[in-house]
């Protein structure tokens, strides 16, 4: 039965050094939930926690409503499925999926028949009496999610389980994984640093830096309403810039935006590059172009107005004319594709 | 050379590009296609030599001799007595059976142990890692007597059992005794092998089977000793062949219905031509490979790259109390068994009279004045003998592994194999095979066989040590980039010059830790010792503490001698150790 997952004001740490700090989260029954940070942000660490490897200095971990916090991995329902893997080499395919079927104490019969199951799940039926090391890397990733769904968890873990695959075999895994997960109603939390597959991937994303929740949402909440510098920054590309609020009015230096919604005061706003479009410098906020990268679906400009570096994509079209270097040109901004940050 | 071949050859890689420098003589330059010179040809000949003489030779006239028939002919006729004797087919199940079971018993000390120390965090796990290999450094016929003492009907042990509980328990009757003497003393390779193989095993291979319910012993049986598995049987295969050649702890304990003993009493009391003794040697060679074949494939078909990224090794847990308790136990037990055979030694050896005593009576350093008077020369003979074959490994093992990695002669990879294979023939076979090769040559002037000459225990030691020094030549010469010598040549030094300046020094603690290695375990090496020993002011110091050791009025000497002996072997491998370590640090910042 798939449950939902509470993380009430959980700590963690070796020694002095403090891995996280205060983490709280509800995770909703049968949500694809992400953890996203950079590394020794924590966010493989609070999993762990939640399969029972390593107990939090302070805080609990609820799983379906019950506390498991002092419960050992061995006695909580969830599955993990390991970054390496961790499918054992001494045994068959068949093996390493019946083995946490076989600690459950279920009858051979029936231990056979979910075996079965779960290998046709994973499309892997032919490939029972192989051992792990016979297989490739999207195959063994497969045997891993197999082993791991078949005792039924409650809440599915995943430990960046695409890393080690090559970036075509990722993509196609990461659509697999999340119709799987949508099929079985399961509760999937995973870990990843790469934002794109965490927006590609989950419903909802819990964005972590040196072990601290920096914002929880969904992939276009985060992304267009970031709350912070690390999110912005974090999830693709932003022009932040510094400056003040005066009556709906966000100034400075080279720069004046109306309609900013804030109260009066210092604010850093933060603005995609596509949101910004290049017009004839009698309009909008005039910049010089210094640099020009062609990206292929799109061009990106590197300008400045003012002391303020800014970087805008504009899509790509066939025979379109490029601005020169050193030209200037106007930015026109919508005042809702602008976000204040705290 | 056809203008092809040459072209040809200045295609290949750029060791080779002397061929376009100025023309050599006939001889080196069909050399230069090897990447060799004159000299290095000469010294990889001579290695072949030596290995033939007193190897290759030797153990094919032990083959030839066994399967010979008494008109000459070849035969199966000696094997059909061999199994057709009751005493010698005793000794062959004997020998077998004393192998298995002190494989099963070192396992039952070294498996808990090494989970132990792999599983949990506990203070002293240092201690019993340094602990752990402590038995090694003393030979087990050093304290097979001791062990009698201490463990025997009327030791130490049997004495308080009967006090308290009125029974004994047999440790050191017959085979008994052969399996615990050498049990303790072995059980350091199936620990180190197995330790080994558990710190490489991926900590998420346990992890994920918790996670799937897995725990306790189920987890240790199912998941975590299968991926040792390696380890455990490469140090249980080890410990089988060890125990099934060795010949000094059966014959100390008085145990001579096993196979070794048997093959020893046949040359020794009916003489080199008895037929039994070469027999009783290509039976165990055959035992001896079959053990190492059935280790191959037990592990085949099996894929243990249990060592992913990561990696790392399993993560370490507190015990609770109870269980710290119990580990503390076991290990304590453990470390008193295994340091069992120290103790006694060290007490026999200032005891007056120990028998039938829980302790020795009184205690003296007499035995130490005795050794002092007579033992002079059985210590100067050990440091003469195994300081030359010392010597002569580091020359042979260092020429070798130059050869072999520097060069492309022909047959230099078999010659490193036959080096190397010295490792798998037991000392008493190579004992026989050298008494019989040269016993009918006579040594110039005095007329004396060659193999009964003291050198013969030199060349012995020498070759069943030169697998040791060649790999540590190796792994030095390893470490050391060809480039450090390219870079040498490209400034215009020749080949001897570079040899001489750049290789040599470089090399120099990778060579003296082989040196050391090489004369400590020849130091306390029995097996060819006794058979090619032929007079008693050219015995070593193991040959005396075996004398010593048969006498009653003797074991105090004797055992004084065994703990000079052990504190020597330790000191050097200590040395040899701190040497290793040393040379790893220093290489490791100068090349990377």
């Amino acid at each position: 039965m798939p449950s939902g997952v509470a993380i009430e004001h959980v700590s963690f740490g070796y020694g002095e050094t403090a891995v996280l700090d205060d983490i709280g989260l509800d995770i909703e029954k049968g949500e694809f939930f992400a953890f996203l940070g950079p590394s020794g942000s924590g966010k493989t660490t609070l999993l762990r926690l939640i399969a029972g490897f390593g107990t939090p200095a302070a805080g609990r971990i609820l799983i379906g409503g019950r506390d498991v916090t002092a419960l050992p991995p061995w006695s909580r329902n969830v599955g993990m499925v390991f970054q390496s893997y961790a499918l054992w080499p001494h045994m068959t395919v068949a093996k390493n999926v019946a083995f946490g079927l076989e600690r459950r104490g279920l009858r051979r019969a029936e231990i056979a028949r979910r075996v079965a199951a779960a290998l046709e799940l994973v499309d892997l039926s032919a490939y029972a009496d192989r051992r792990p090391a016979q297989l490739s890397g999207g195959q063994q990733q497969r045997v891993a999610l197999a082993r791991t769904i078949v005792i039924e968890p409650e809440v599915l873990l995943l430990d960046e389980p695409l890393s080690n695959l090559d970036a075509k075999l990722r993509v196609e895994m990461r659509a697999e994984l999340r119709s799987l997960q949508r099929k079985l109603g399961l509760t999937a939390i995973y870990v990843t640093h790469d934002q794109e597959e965490a927006n590609a991937i989950a419903d909802r994303i819990a964005v972590l830096d040196q072990g601290r929740i920096q914002q929880i949402g969904t992939p276009t909440e985060l992304y267009d309403r970031p709350a912070n510098r690390f999110v912005a920054t974090f999830l693709g590309t932003a022009n932040l810039i510094e400056g003040q609020v005066v009556g709906g009015r966000f100034v400075a230096d080279g720069i004046s935006l109306e309609g900013i919604d804030a109260p009066d005061g210092p604010a850093c706003i933060s603005i995609r590059p596509q949101s910004i479009t290049l017009g004839p410098f009698t309009s909008g906020i005039a910049a010089t172009l210094v640099e020009r990268e062609f990206l292929g679906a799109v061009t990106r400009y590197r300008l400045r107005a003012g002391r303020q570096p800014i970087v805008v994509d504009t899509l790509h079209r066939r025979g379109e004319k490029a601005y020169a270097l050193g030209s200037t040109v106007g930015l026109i901004v919508d005042a809702r594709d602008v976000a204040v940050l705290r | 050379m056809s203008a092809q071949e040459i072209e040809a050859s200045s295609s290949r890689p750029p060791q080779r590009r002397r061929l376009n420098g100025p023309p050599l003589a006939g001889r080196a330059r069909s050399l230069a296609r090897y990447n060799a010179s004159p000299a290095q040809a000469l010294a990889l000949l001579f290695v072949a030599l030596f290995l033939l003489a007193f190897l290759v030779v030797p153990l094919l006239r032990v083959i030839q001799v066994a399967f010979t028939g008494p008109e000459g002919t070849p035969s199966l006729v000696h094997f059909g007595d061999f199994f057709r004797t009751p005493l010698l087919r005793e000794a062959f199940w004997n020998s077998l059976y004393v192998a298995a079971m002190t494989v099963a018993l070192a396992s039952l000390i070294a498996v808990p142990l090494a989970a132990i120390l792999a599983r949990f965090r506990f203070r002293g796990a240092a201690l019993i890692h340094t602990l752990g290999v402590v038995p090694l450094v003393m030979p087990p016929f050093v304290g097979a007597v001791a062990m009698q003492l201490i463990y025997g009907r009327n030791g130490t042990v049997n004495l308080l059992l009967l006090e308290w509980f009125g029974f004994r328990i047999p440790f050191m009757e017959g085979l008994n005794g052969v399996i615990f003497v050498e049990a303790l003393h072995y059980f350091p390779f199936i620990l180190l092998n197995l330790s080994a193989a558990l710190a490489n095993i991926d900590s998420a291979m346990e992890e994920s089977a918790q996670n799937l319910g897995a725990h306790g012993f189920s987890l240790f049986a199912r998941i975590v000793f299968p991926l040792a598995l390696p380890g455990y049987v490469a140090g249980a295969a080890l410990v089988f062949v060890k125990v099934f050649d060795d010949l000094a702890t059966p014959l100390l304990l008085n145990v001579t219905n096993m196979l070794a003993p048997q093959a020893y009493l046949k040359i020794t009391s009916v003489g080199v031509t008895d037929p039994m003794g070469y027999v009783i040697s290509v039976i165990m060679i055959a035992c001896s490979l079959g053990a190492m074949l059935l280790s191959v494939l037990v592990l085949k078909g099996r894929d243990f790259a249990t060592q992913q990224r990561g990696g790392g090794g399993l993560a370490r847990r507190e015990l609770g109390r109870a269980g710290t308790a119990a580990a503390a136990l076991f290990v304590v037990l453990a470390l008193a068994l295994s340091l069992s055979p120290h103790i006694g030694i060290f007490l026999l050896s200032i005891a007056t009279v120990w028998s039938f005593a829980l302790l020795p009576d009184a205690y003296t350093l007499a035995h130490y004045l005795t050794i002092y008077r007579e033992a002079g020369p059985l210590i100067a003979n050990t440091v003469l003998y195994c300081g030359l074959a010392g010597v002569i490994d580091i020359v042979l093992g260092a020429t070798l592994a130059y050869v072999v990695l520097r060069t492309r002669l022909p047959g230099r990879r078999l010659i490193e194999q036959t080096a190397m294979a010295a490792v798998a023939i037991p000392g008493l076979v190579l004992g026989i095979g050298l008494l019989r090769t040269y016993y009918d040559v006579p040594l110039p002037f005095t007329g004396e066989p060659l193999a009964t000459f003291w050198f013969m225990l030199v060349i012995a030691y020498a070759v069943r040590r030169l697998p040791y020094a060649l790999s540590a030549a190796t792994a030095a010469l390893q470490q050391l980039h060809v480039s450090l010598e390219e870079a040498a040549e490209n400034l215009g030094a020749g080949k001897l010059r570079v040899l001489a300046r750049i290789v040599v020094p470089l090399m120099t603690g990778g060579l003296l830790a082989g040196f050391v290695t090489s004369f400590a375990t020849a130091a306390v090496e029995l097996s060819a010792t006794l058979l090619l020993v032929a007079r008693a002011p050219d015995a070593p110091l193991s040959y005396g503490i075996y004398v010593y050791m048969q006498s009653a009025a003797g074991r105090g000497p004797g055992a004084a001698l065994g703990v000079i002996a052990v504190v020597v072997v330790a000191i050097a491998t200590y040395v040899a150790f701190k040497i290793a370590e040393r040379e790893r640090g220093l290489k490791s910042r100068e090349l990377f």
